[in-house]
Formats: C-alpha cells, structure tokens, sequence
C-alpha cells in the first residue's frame, strides 16, 4: 500500500504526479527531451540506461517498463527481451557496442554516486566514440532515474504483476511518449 | 577540471545548465516549484531537506549553495552567522538540532530516501504524521530528497568546478532564496541559456 493514499490502478510515478500535479510538467519534459528528444543516442541506448539504473536501484516498476519500453524499440521479440535481462544483470558480457558498454559503466558509477564516475571512465567513452554531450546525457539519464526510483519507491506506488501489462504500456509509451495527457511513465 | 567541456567560471550546476538548456529548463522548474512554490512547509524548511540530502551525498556544492539560501530564508543578515551555525548541526546531527519535531521526522524521511527508496519506512511515515505532517508534505519531502539525489549527481557525475570557500555562497544563496531558480541572477550570465554559446 503506498505511504500517501493516491489514485487507484495507476502504476509508478504516474500516481503521485497525479496526486501532485504541479510537478508532472517539469518531470514528463524533463524525461520526453532525455529519452525521446533529439540526440545521436538512440531510442533503445537510453531507454537501456534507464533500464540499468533502474536494476542497480532495485526498483521494480521502473526497470520492468523502461526495459519493456527497449526491448519495444529493439523489436519487441522474446531475443531483445532476453538481451534486456542480460544487460541488467552485466552489461560487459552482453552482446552490445562497446561505446553502450562504456556510457552503462558511467550511469553506474553515477548510481553509486556522483564522485564515483572517474576520468577513466569517461576516457573510456571516449575512446569509444562518445562525444561530450553523450556523455553529459548519460550522466543525467542515470541521476534522473536516481530520483524517479526514489520517487517510486520512497512513496510505496503500485506496480503491476503482469508481465503483459508492461508489453502494452512499452508500446504505448513508444507511441506516445513521456509529456502530455496521455502520458503514462 | 570537469568530465566535459563546459562554459568556464560558472559554478556547479550552473556549468551543465549553460551546456545543456533544454534540460535545465525543466530542472530549473522543479527546484523553483519545490522549494519557493505555494507549500504549508517553509521555503527554510524545504531547503533544510535539501541541503541535509546534499550533505549526506557529499555534494560540495549543493550542501554548501542550499545550506546558504535555507540561512537566508532564516533571517536577515544580522542574523545569517548564526543561522549558517544550526543549518551545520543539523547537518551533522538533526535529531539534536534545536529544530520542530515535525521538521526532524521529515529529515528522517529524506534521509532514508537518499540511501534508497525502498528505505522510506511505515514507521517513517508515521513519525511524521504523528508530528503534525500531512499527505502533501510527505510527499514533497519525498520528491526535495530524490530530486536532490539527482541534483547532486549531476554536479559531481560531471565534476564541476565549485568555490571551495563559504563566503562565495553568501551572495549565491540571497540571490537563490530570494530571486529563485528560474528568474536568471544578473551576475550569472549561464543563467540566460541564449547568451551562451553552447
């Protein structure tokens, strides 16, 4: 049962934004212009990010639908759901690019803590191919997901069993997005 | 020297925001609706939570900025060493900081939050009501806290460059507590996105 009685059958965030809905602009913008806004990563790396941060702050509802939403953009098949497991359980064995592997070995390290991300790591992104501003998306994607898993999780909100209900809110929220009405994060 | 290449001489958050304007703008929004927005809990109060969320993140410039506007909320200037005194005790200790009750509990909330979510107890919760604290300002208390757990991060996930001494808070707080967050102080020039080239 949440903390704070809030809308009924309405998963994650989504309740509590509901319950205040002052801050659904500036959060759904904040999350439609990172996961979805113009950027040379794609759709299913930052969804992916999300997804890892998620795992590594335990919490349920929101590495279920983000990892739902990647595996949506990948191609929806029982593979790129089983690629999705694999990269929240290690992400340096997963069949992925290297520059992937380096920007989730940040969003890790910004997990654990901001002064936990080194010159090293981020070195090793570049290395790979990341410029500046990926980098810098990776380390906001990562702490923005520190502060909606807490937001989830610090008020108790409902999140559902049923494995379909995350495959049907995937590809809403592919179709859709994070900011409007319509909006379910 | 920080992660990436960003606009030189702006301080903590100030950095990434100029780099990137089109997240700061809902950052901006936030932190302004959270801690100066329409709220039975005091703009003191709020950036109390802040700061303590801050400090147990071991974010320089965040702690030191907020703990700076929370002394400002607190009083006038004659008043600022003394205010700067207990917003360092509450840092270290709230439970024994002359504080309410009610402001502990949230503490006590917010703290639990930074270590993780699923850290924020029935107990928690009830501790705070029993102390006064509505629907409302749990809520907020638990949104402050995890906003901050991403604040902080992206000031040290970046590595930005902060002043080191508190005096160069001082000004920065009086312009946070009374200006806020999203109308630009004029000795920041980062905080008009458009007069930036990023």
């Amino acid at each position: 049962m949440p903390h704070i009685p809030l809308p009924e059958g309405v998963p994650g965030p989504r309740g509590p934004m509901l319950f205040r809905p002052e801050v659904m602009p500036p959060m759904s913008e904040m999350a439609e212009i990172l996961m979805r806004g113009p950027s040379t990563l794609t759709l299913a790396e930052r969804e992916l990010i999300g997804t890892y941060v998620s795992a590594q702050n335990d919490c349920r509802y929101c590495q279920t639908i983000h990892g739902a939403v990647a595996a949506h953009y990948l191609g929806a098949t029982q593979v790129q759901e089983k690629l999705v497991e694999q990269i929240k359980c290690d992400p340096f064995t997963a069949p992925i690019s290297p520059k992937l592997k380096a920007l989730l070995n940040i969003a890790g390290h910004v997990q654990q803590g901001g002064k936990q991300v080194t010159a090293e790591d981020v070195a090793e992104a570049r290395l790979h191919g990341a410029t500046d501003l990926e980098i810098h998306d990776t380390v906001l994607i990562a702490a923005n997901f520190c502060m909606m898993n807490r937001y989830v999780d610090g008020l108790a909100t409902w999140a559902p069993d049923d494995p379909d209900f995350y495959r049907s809110r995937a590809a809403a929220l592919a179709e859709h997005g994070y900011a409007g009405s319509s909006a379910r994060s | 020297m920080a992660h990436i290449t960003l606009p030189d001489g702006l301080p903590g958050i100030t950095g990434p925001f100029a780099f990137r304007p089109e997240t700061a703008k809902p950052m901006r929004a936030l932190a302004e609706f959270l801690l100066r927005g329409p709220n039975t809990l005091s703009r003191a109060d709020r950036e109390i939570i802040a700061t303590y969320t801050s400090s147990q993140n071991d974010c320089h410039f965040c702690q030191t900025s907020h703990g700076a506007a929370a002394a400002h909320h607190l009083g006038g200037p004659s008043e600022l060493a003394g205010n700067f005194a207990l917003i360092a005790e509450i840092k270290r200790d709230f439970e024994s900081a002359p504080i309410s009750t009610k402001l502990k509990a949230l503490l006590n909330i917010a703290g639990h939050v930074q270590q993780g979510g699923k850290r924020v107890t029935t107990g928690d919760i009830a501790r705070a009501r029993e102390e006064g604290a509505t629907d409302t300002e749990i809520h907020d208390t638990v949104l402050i806290a995890a906003a901050f757990c991403m604040y902080n991060r992206y000031v040290d996930g970046l590595a930005t460059w902060a002043p080191k001494e508190q005096e160069a808070y001082i000004p920065m707080g009086a312009r946070m507590a009374h200006e806020g967050y999203v109308i630009a102080p004029a000795q920041s020039p980062a905080l008009h996105p458009e007069a930036v080239t990023v």
